[in-house]
């Protein structure tokens, strides 16, 4: 029940790009269109797992250990940097179609915050093992979701007739604003 | 090099978020208040000038298959850096902006320079180009920070200056971010139009 809880609240009561504005970089340039959005958005999900996994063995059985934990930031990234290089080179040899279809996204994911960003919340907050698992899927899940949801959105909006000094990001940006305020609505659900 | 001509160009002509529209998670989530964004956009900047210099001057040294991570290393001992001295001596402020130090890291802003400008010019050249793009970040998120604050707070620096009933809550929960940063643009956009 516990990790039930964990699960929808990260996926939509914190809600990594609406609420923690959290991997806003992807979130503004891959969702022009539904299918590149769903493809960063699976890749996000499984990179996001294994960093999840990946850092808090290193945190807890390396870092902790040799009393380098002061040093979190930068094993982190570093973990993440060379997670995503291995998951690319896995994903080019076991399924070229996939990788034709994740392409540049791939690579741009170690620069995402929120990779980097659910990997610091679950070593703040001392989640378990299985915990920070669950929270790391759960925020990669609401990531994906937010994408999606948003470039559905946006393919509309091109055929909009919008005044000129909205067009471009400011009125991505209000759009993201009103999604924003649909999903303030889940933070009375748990 | 022109040192206040690269500092005008990071401040105005490429201001990284009503320009380049680079750094957005920090600039969206921590401006919630004037000061706050004072102190996010000042914790960058430090990072930005430290991480430009020093990147500039092993630029040569480093192979150019593995630049990304070697900058990636140096940013992140910077913020390591930074995340300590804001802990020890203004523990309010590290409290107030929590998760989002170590994410300076990742901060597109940072990157995006040494790849664009610290990895190619000399390492004075990169020092100024820090400091004007972090005081042009920095000037962009107060700006957005105390629109933010007065509308939905009624104060500006923590000073009340609206009564009561004025407060529109909004503003400082996380969709004024999104809004607020649109119409700042739109602003932006119409002056630019008219020049």
């Amino acid at each position: 029940m516990d990790l039930f809880v964990t699960l929808m609240a990260a996926i939509f009561v914190n809600n990594f790009i609406f609420s923690k504005f959290l991997g806003i970089c992807p979130f503004l340039g891959v969702s022009k269109k539904v299918e590149t959005a769903a493809g960063m958005g699976v890749a996000v999900i499984f990179v996001i797992a294994l960093a999840s996994a990946a850092t808090w063995l290193v945190y807890n059985f390396v870092l902790v250990p040799l009393n380098l934990s002061y040093l979190y930031n930068i094993a982190f990234i570093l973990i993440i940097a060379s997670l995503v290089q291995f998951v690319e080179m896995f994903i080019k040899k076991s399924s070229p179609s996939l990788y034709q279809a994740l392409g540049v996204y791939l690579p741009l994911i170690t620069t995402n915050c929120a990779v980097l960003g659910v990997t610091v919340t679950n070593m703040e907050s001392n989640y378990g093992f299985i915990k920070s698992l669950v929270n790391g899927v759960g925020a990669a899940v609401g990531f994906a979701l937010a994408i999606i949801l948003f470039a559905g959105v946006r393919e509309r909006l091109e055929k909009c007739p919008i005044p000129k000094p909205f067009q471009g990001f400011p009125i991505t940006l209000i759009t993201a604003g009103l999604m924003s305020i649909a999903f303030l609505g889940f933070s009375g659900m748990l | 090099m022109n040192p206040v001509k690269i500092i005008k160009n990071g401040i105005i002509d490429e201001n990284p978020t009503f320009v380049q529209v680079i750094g957005m998670c920090p600039t969206l989530a921590v401006t919630s208040s004037a000061i706050n964004g004072v102190g996010m956009g000042l914790s960058t900047t430090a990072v930005l000038i430290c991480s430009n210099f020093v990147i500039s001057l092993i630029r040569k040294i480093i192979p150019d298959s593995v630049r990304i991570p070697c900058y990636i290393v140096v940013i992140a001992s910077f913020v390591t850096i930074v995340q300590m001295v804001l802990k020890g001596f203004v523990p309010a402020l590290d409290a107030a902006l929590g998760v989002y130090i170590p994410l300076i890291v990742v901060n597109c802003l940072i990157l995006a320079r040494a790849e664009a400008y610290a990895g190619k010019n000399g390492p004075v050249a990169s020092l100024f180009d820090g400091i004007g793009m972090g005081l042009g970040f920095t000037l962009a998120l107060t700006v957005l920070g105390a629109v933010r604050e007065f509308l939905g707070n009624g104060s500006l620096f923590g000073i009340t200056i609206l009564p009561e009933m004025c407060k529109t809550l909004l503003m400082i929960l996380p969709p004024g971010a999104f809004i607020t940063l649109a119409f700042l643009m739109v602003l932006v956009n119409l002056v630019r139009n008219r020049k």
